[in-house]
């Protein structure tokens, strides 16, 4: 498939900036290669889950720190599973279970965010999770084929003509979800900035670091409703995207203040909340940020200033990090820091022993413990940093948390 | 406080003048006799038998210094060595004199005498006023001096202004004079009148030492007066009453802003979108002073060309760092006193000190002094204030000289060798040392650490605007020393592997706070999170007794231009023409304020002390400190 070849390049180029932009794309790309994808006359779920799971592993290869596209990849996974679960449950004949699925299937058309995850949650752990469960135990790594097989054999045994219907069926329903899954990408912004009013009062001071989109409209949605409130814009160097969004808030005639990132400890004191974006938020409630958050963070947390990060739901990460300052970071190029020109004498790598005296240190992210973040402001609405996990949980299904070895035990 | 208050007159400066101009022994055993206060106490005070005895106990800045006495000398006791290095006990009769001088001067330097440079400094129209007596009892050797000076000063700044006057009589000189001085005691008393309820802002501790000197004074200090030199004496009586340091200049106080640009050689025009947390500080458009100070280059008569010079590098930006400005600036004022002389019908220590404040308002005008730069100046005031009258001008101008070279020396640059030397035995091999910014003492200790040996790696952290890192980094790989440079915001990343914090300071507060270049306070923030030791490496001279506990109260504020545009990115042009929007404003500060808490230790001159002891170094080496 050139389109997947095409995204892998762009994804190792690093051509492709900003959680968002990945995550949509990633998905619209898992949406053409479900479509693309020759459906057999049995066990379909598990060949579109396998076609899914080939490209995903590539893609994460491609960029690992690029969490979203995991994400996405894993959300991908659970809504086959999800759409295979509902369509056999629809050709059995239980009442209870039809009902239940009819009522999942309007909530994802409507798209409700809330009610959606939750009834998919529920259907998740009624009927999926039992049974995978059990399968985990006797089959290994391999859970989830197996009893996706085993339900569509149920099908089978029926009858063939009934089982193509049900076949094109859940392709089609794959697609549909995952297109609702593109626009709640989408529409995430909207969902979070929703919320803005209820957060920030009248005369409030608020600090950000860098520039988020997701900050950026949430501020908007603030201003919008008449609030008044001064905002400071850290720069965040190396990036300087601080300046960016200091551009955009003056322009929506918000009041803003532009500090240099070193002067973040002097003036949280005077600050009433911090708001900042993440890249990703992982399963224990840490959160993967531009370089620098931690920083504010630990300076937020001396005093005792709300640590407030906003995130789309697809930021949501279901792996807990190990290490993440080292192994969820990237080293860009020194340039952003030093003048080549400068200093290429110190650079030479001749002069002492074949290793340069100089080193120059330029990571992207940062990593910030659960416990110095205050809130999570998602689409779903505030959440604790403890409570991370159980949200997680209602978006991903736990077979698809390790993509690789899956992969690569089933090749 | 209000209880000692009405002891002093009678104590009176001269009672204990008396006392200590006859023979040092007589200190050493009134010292003795005492027995309140104990043994070690009194061997400690034994070096410079004046620094500590009874009658001498320094007076307490703080109420609360009765208190803590007892615990005062012990102090004291744990660092002889120092006092080797301080007073000869020559000058001991009017040590408590100068104490007081300095609280009042520092504060002058800072802003006071920004209002009040054109007359040198807050106490000099009482002090003329009170000097009627004495001048006439030493008017002959003013005029011999005069003479002399007249005569060395042949083609210098004043000559030719100086000769004229010289022709007058002696009658016609001390009649104008005394006209002159009831002119301006009339000028102050209508200023004490019509001035105090329109400043709200003046300081109560300040006015009232000036009601209760006129009134002491005259009585007791006529005999006494030709003892003791006249400038310390009515100092001394405002000694505990200015005991807290003056407020700083306000610039949102309109009133004192109005008076201060009157007198304003560089004409600084305002910044057009001022933050409005930091109202109270200076926020001038940066750049446009420079060509118009220059072309008063040739008009500004009364700044010496050496100190002009030193202002526009100030203003430029060509000199900072705490001890590079403060060396700079007491070059250019040994250069001032270099060509000083006397005018005629004055004496050189008022009027040098009066010359030297003009000069201290010019620089403040340049750039907000550092505190370092304060405590020097209020080091040479009191030098200045001090000499005895019946010094020739050339041995005034001398000693004054080798004083400030003593200055630069021992309190800067042995200094910064003994920190070294302490700072050097925290760095073991293997370690990964961290600083932020350019400190010139922790480039000194990584230097020295490097020549013997040991083997250690460094990570220097920089920040915007001003990039100073890239110099540290530039001269520590040209050392050999392994480095690796990365920006404020890693710093996170960078600590796991760090061992060791070396920081600078422009200057650490009484409360323990470290005021330093912006950042620090984000670099020992995250160095105490991670659990890595943080050293503040500082000079004595450094430590002030003002007290801070936040970044926004008292700061500089740069130039706001500098953070609209980044170096060597020209890409990043996104608040091009900033200033024609007012809903934006730039905030470049300069300073931030570390709180005690994360400072491990602190490395000074007198040893690695925990941040609590800096008021006790204050009280202990703050008075020695003036009188090296």
């Amino acid at each position: 498939m050139p389109d997947v070849s095409d995204f892998i390049l762009k994804l190792q180029r690093r051509r492709i900036e900003g959680s968002h932009a990945t995550a949509r794309q990633t998905a619209e790309l898992l949406r053409s290669v479900v479509s693309q994808t020759r459906m057999p006359y049995t066990n379909q779920a598990a060949s579109l889950l396998d076609a899914v799971r080939a490209v995903g592993e590539q893609l994460i290869a491609a960029n690992p720190v690029e969490l979203a596209v995991g994400n996405i990849v894993r959300r991908v996974l659970h809504i086959i599973r999800e759409e295979d679960l509902s369509s056999s449950a629809v050709s059995f004949e239980g009442l209870m279970i039809s009902e239940k699925s009819d009522d999942e299937d309007d909530a994802d058309q409507k798209g409700g965010p809330v009610l959606s995850a939750a009834a998919v949650a529920a259907a998740a752990r009624s009927t999926l999770r039992p049974r995978s469960l059990q399968t985990l135990l006797e089959d290994g790594p391999l859970p989830a084929a197996p009893s996706k097989s085993s339900s569509a054999g149920d099908s089978e045994g029926k009858s063939k003509s009934d089982k193509s219907a049900v076949g094109k069926r859940l392709k089609h329903s794959v697609i549909e979800a995952i297109n609702l899954l593109i626009e709640e990408i989408d529409d995430c912004y909207e969902d979070i900035s929703e919320q803005a009013v209820e957060h920030i009062h009248q005369n409030e001071v608020i600090l950000t670091l860098g520039r988020s989109k997701t900050v950026k409209e949430f501020l908007y949605a603030a201003k919008q409703k008449n609030r008044s409130f001064r905002v400071f814009v850290a720069e965040g160097a190396p990036r300087y995207q601080g300046h960016v969004l200091a551009k955009e808030l003056i322009q929506k005639g918000l009041e803003t203040t532009v500090i240099t990132d070193s002067a973040i400890f002097a003036m949280i004191s005077r600050v009433n909340m911090v708001i900042v974006g993440a890249h990703a938020i992982m399963a224990n409630g840490g959160v993967i940020a531009p370089v620098g958050m931690n920083m504010l963070a630990l300076a937020a947390q001396r005093h005792a200033v709300p640590f407030v990060v906003v995130a789309g739901s697809h930021k949501l990460c279901p792996l807990y990090p190990h290490n993440p300052e080292v192994l969820l970071n990237e080293l860009k190029s020194p340039s952003d820091l030093i003048d080549f020109g400068e200093f290429s004498d110190c650079m030479d790598f001749g002069a002492h022993g074949g290793a340069p005296l100089m080193h120059v240190v330029n990571p992207t992210f940062d990593y910030v413990p659960p416990n110095l973040v205050s809130l999570f402001i998602t689409d779903t609405g505030g959440h604790n940093a403890a409570h991370m996990y159980k949200l997680i949980a209602d978006y991903y299904s736990a077979d698809d948390l390790v993509i690789k070895r899956k992969s690569t035990s089933s090749n | 406080m209000d209880l000692r208050r009405p002891n002093r007159p009678v104590i009176g400066p001269k009672v204990r003048q008396v006392g200590f101009v006859t023979p040092d022994s007589a200190a050493a055993t009134s010292s003795s006799s005492i027995p309140a206060v104990s043994a070690a106490a009194a061997a400690s005070a034994g070096s410079p038998p004046s620094s500590l005895s009874p009658v001498m106990i320094p007076p307490p800045r703080h109420p609360s210094t009765e208190m803590s006495n007892p615990h005062f000398h012990p102090v004291g006791s744990y660092n002889p060595s120092e006092q080797i290095l301080g007073s000869p006990p020559a000058l001991s009769p009017s040590r408590s004199s100068r104490f007081d001088a300095d609280g009042s001067d520092f504060g002058g330097d800072d802003d006071e005498s920004v209002a009040l440079s054109g007359v040198g400094g807050g106490m000099t129209p009482k002090s003329s006023l009170l000097m009627c007596q004495p001048v006439t009892k030493t008017a002959p050797l003013v005029s011999e001096t005069r003479k002399r000076d007249s005569n060395a000063s042949k083609g210098k700044g004043e000559g030719p202004s100086a000769a004229p006057k010289e022709k007058l009589t002696k009658a016609e000189r001390r009649a104008t004079q005394e006209a002159q001085r009831a002119a301006k005691a009339a000028a102050k008393e209508a200023a004490a009148a019509g001035g105090a309820p329109s400043v709200s802002k003046q300081p109560k501790p300040a006015t009232k030492p000036a009601t209760q000197q006129k009134k002491d004074i005259p009585s007791g200090s006529g005999p006494l007066q030709p003892l003791a030199p006249s400038g310390s004496i009515e100092k001394k009586q405002g000694k505990k009453e200015v005991a807290a340091p003056h407020p700083r200049m306000q610039f949102d106080d309109m009133t004192k802003v109005g008076k201060l640009k009157k007198r304003a050689v560089v004409n600084q025009s305002e910044a057009r979108n001022r933050v409005e947390l930091f109202r109270h500080l200076p926020q001038y458009e940066h750049g446009t002073q420079l060509p118009d100070l220059e072309s008063k280059f040739f008009q500004l008569d009364l700044i010496h060309p050496s100190v002009y010079q030193v202002g526009l590098q100030f203003l430029s930006d060509k000199i900072s760092g705490g001890n590079a400005r403060c060396i700079a600036m007491l070059l250019a004022f040994k250069e001032v006193i270099q060509d000083y002389t006397t005018p005629p019908e004055k004496t050189l220590t008022r009027d040098l000190g009066a010359k030297v404040g003009s000069c201290v308002s010019f620089l403040i005008e340049c750039r907000p002094l550092s505190v370092s730069m304060g405590n020097a100046i209020r080091f040479l005031k009191n030098r200045i204030s001090s000499l005895p009258h019946n010094l020739s001008d050339k041995e005034a101008k001398s000693r004054l000289q080798s004083d400030i070279d003593r200055f630069i020396n021992e309190k800067i640059i042995i200094a910064s060798k003994a920190i070294v030397e302490h700072g050097v035995s925290k760095i073991r091999d293997g370690d990964v040392l961290l600083t932020y910014g350019s400190p010139s003492v922790v480039e000194s200790i990584f230097a020295y650490a490097h020549g013997i040996k040991k083997n250690f790696r460094v990570v220097v952290v920089d920040s915007r605007p001003k990039h100073e890192g890239q110099g540290l980094l530039r001269r520590l790989v040209e050392r050999g020393i392994h480095c690796t440079y990365t920006h404020l915001n890693a710093v996170s990343y960078v600590m796991h592997e760090v061992t060791r914090v070396f920081l600078g300071a422009s200057s650490v507060l009484s409360n323990g706070t470290v005021y330093s270049r912006v950042g620090t306070a984000c670099v020992a923030m995250v160095a105490h999170a991670f659990r890595v030791p943080v050293l503040v490496c500082c000079e004595a001279y450094k430590f002030h007794e003002r007290v801070q506990l936040d970044s926004i109260c008292s700061n500089e504020l740069g130039d706001p231009d500098a953070i609209s545009k980044v170096s060597g990115r020209k890409d990043l042009n996104y608040l091009d023409g900033w200033a024609q929007n007012e809903n934006i404003q730039l905030l470049n500060l300069k300073y931030d304020a570390t709180p005690s808490d994360y400072v491990s230790v602190l490395v000074t001159e007198q040893g690695m002390l925990p941040p609590t002891s800096v008021p006790v170094i204050i009280r202990e080496y703050g008075i020695e400190r003036l009188w090296t």
